[in-house]
């Protein structure tokens, strides 16, 4: 199991008593996901749909890496990671 | 004495018979063809060259230049904008800047749903540029100025909202023009770099260089949002652009990076330090993510895209002012 760190978007931060940055185990990324929605039960249903897919306007990093690109929830963990929630927004100098 | 690293002697300098085809009709005449430099000073991979495109050399300063010519040539030719047409557009800077100055040429007037908390030197380029500047919610971002050009366009349905997150023309710019460039400077390309905004780069670019060599890798650079998501009320507020879903984004990019503030900001210096490119932090971003592209693979070379030049930044003080200081004005200034 790798212990990780997790930064929460303002967005969810509700969900987990205002922290902006929670701690969780895991040997992929989906673990620690299912991790989280233990730890705190109101964000079940904001990252991963029913049907066990990323939420469509939330991208997740493993580091600085989208995991929708690095095997997804199979994403693999070391210790000392971190993981960023981030909702999908327009962004760029646009 | 004064010396110069280069010079034309007058002996060597004839009239040309070809002359009349170097001097552009127009400044639209000098959008596309930038050039490609070499700066893998910055590589940490002897054998990985990276290379930038300096779009920063439009005559607007930026790549935006590119789809705004390109999405109101395509409203001329298919009889949406006419003579005295007003057009309305969401931007946080380049895209109105660019809009701006074409239809400030052509005759056409403009007016830009901007966030309130952009570089004052956006603000100006628009104002030389003659544009009418709208603004939307500080905290809400490019969200909110997106949100509020649909309703003041639905307002107004006599108003051209070309919408430059939608607008087939904007991929085809580069599918095209910027794609094409690039093939034709460097057929030896493995990774090619961009930032995601609209996804029109990305998508444009990728997609003609993949038809060109399917092996070619092709990655996005996330601009990091920071505290501007403050004004997401719920997920279901989020945002991908229809260019990106329409022409299946998910399924063309291999990779997709993000890179936070103050990495940006220090690349973006390294770059003006290392390689005399003096560009917008956004084009830090993703040359940082093109060094971390270099650590990562044995050889290749890698193509990325420089958007603009510093020029707008400027009163940021990102070039020059302590680097946590910067960053920490991140926060609440739209740098990218």
């Amino acid at each position: 199991m790798a212990a990780v760190d997790v930064r929460i978007p303002t967005i969810m931060r509700p969900h987990t008593g205002g922290q902006s940055k929670v701690s969780s185990t895991g040997e992929t990324v989906g673990d620690v996901i299912t991790d989280l929605v233990t730890q705190f039960p109101g964000i079940a249903g904001q990252i991963v749909t029913p049907e066990g897919e990323l939420h469509r306007f939330v991208n997740v990093y493993l580091n600085d890496d989208d995991v929708r690109y690095i095997g997804k929830l199979e994403a693999p963990l070391k210790d000392g990671d971190s993981i960023t929630i981030l909702p999908a927004v327009a962004g760029g100098a646009v | 004495m004064v010396t110069q690293s280069r010079s034309f002697p007058p002996s060597q300098v004839e009239p040309s018979d070809a002359s009349p085809e170097v001097i552009a009709s127009s400044a639209l005449d000098l959008i596309g063809n930038t050039p490609l430099v070499d700066v893998s000073v910055l590589s940490p991979n002897p054998r990985v060259r990276i290379l930038a495109k300096l779009e920063g050399n439009n005559p607007a300063g930026s790549v935006k230049d590119r789809i705004a010519l390109s999405m109101i040539e395509e409203a001329e030719k298919d009889g949406r904008l006419k003579p005295g047409s007003i057009l309305i557009e969401p931007s946080s800077g380049n895209t109105g800047i660019a809009m701006a100055m074409i239809c400030c040429l052509k005759g056409y007037t403009i007016k830009i749903v901007m966030p309130g908390n952009v570089t004052p030197e956006r603000r100006q380029m628009l104002e030389v540029f003659g544009a009418e500047i709208i603004e939307s919610p500080a905290s809400q971002g490019s969200n909110g100025a997106v949100k509020m050009a649909h309703k003041i366009a639905a307002e107004n349905p006599d108003w051209v909202f070309l919408y430059q997150y939608a607008n087939p023309a904007n991929p085809k710019a580069h599918m095209e023009g910027t794609g094409p460039e690039i093939w034709r400077d460097c057929p030896e390309i493995t990774h090619f770099l961009a930032g995601l905004g609209t996804s029109g780069t990305l998508i444009g670019v990728g997609t003609f260089l993949k038809q060109m060599n399917p092996n070619i890798q092709v990655w996005a650079v996330e601009p990091p949002s920071g505290e501007m998501v403050d004004g997401l009320r719920n997920l279901d507020d989020g945002y991908i652009p229809p260019i990106f879903t329409d022409n299946n984004g998910f399924d063309l990019l291999d990779r997709k990076k993000v890179i936070g503030p103050k990495e940006s900001i220090e690349v973006t210096r390294r770059m003006v330090r290392e390689a005399g490119i003096f560009a917008g932090i956004s084009s830090g971003a993703i040359m940082a993510a093109a060094i971390k592209c270099a650590a990562e693979i044995q050889e290749g070379v890698i193509v990325t895209i420089v958007c603009d030049g510093g020029w707008k930044y400027l009163s940021t003080g990102a070039y020059t002012d302590d680097i946590d200081e910067v960053t920490e004005r991140a926060k609440k200034v739209i740098y990218f």
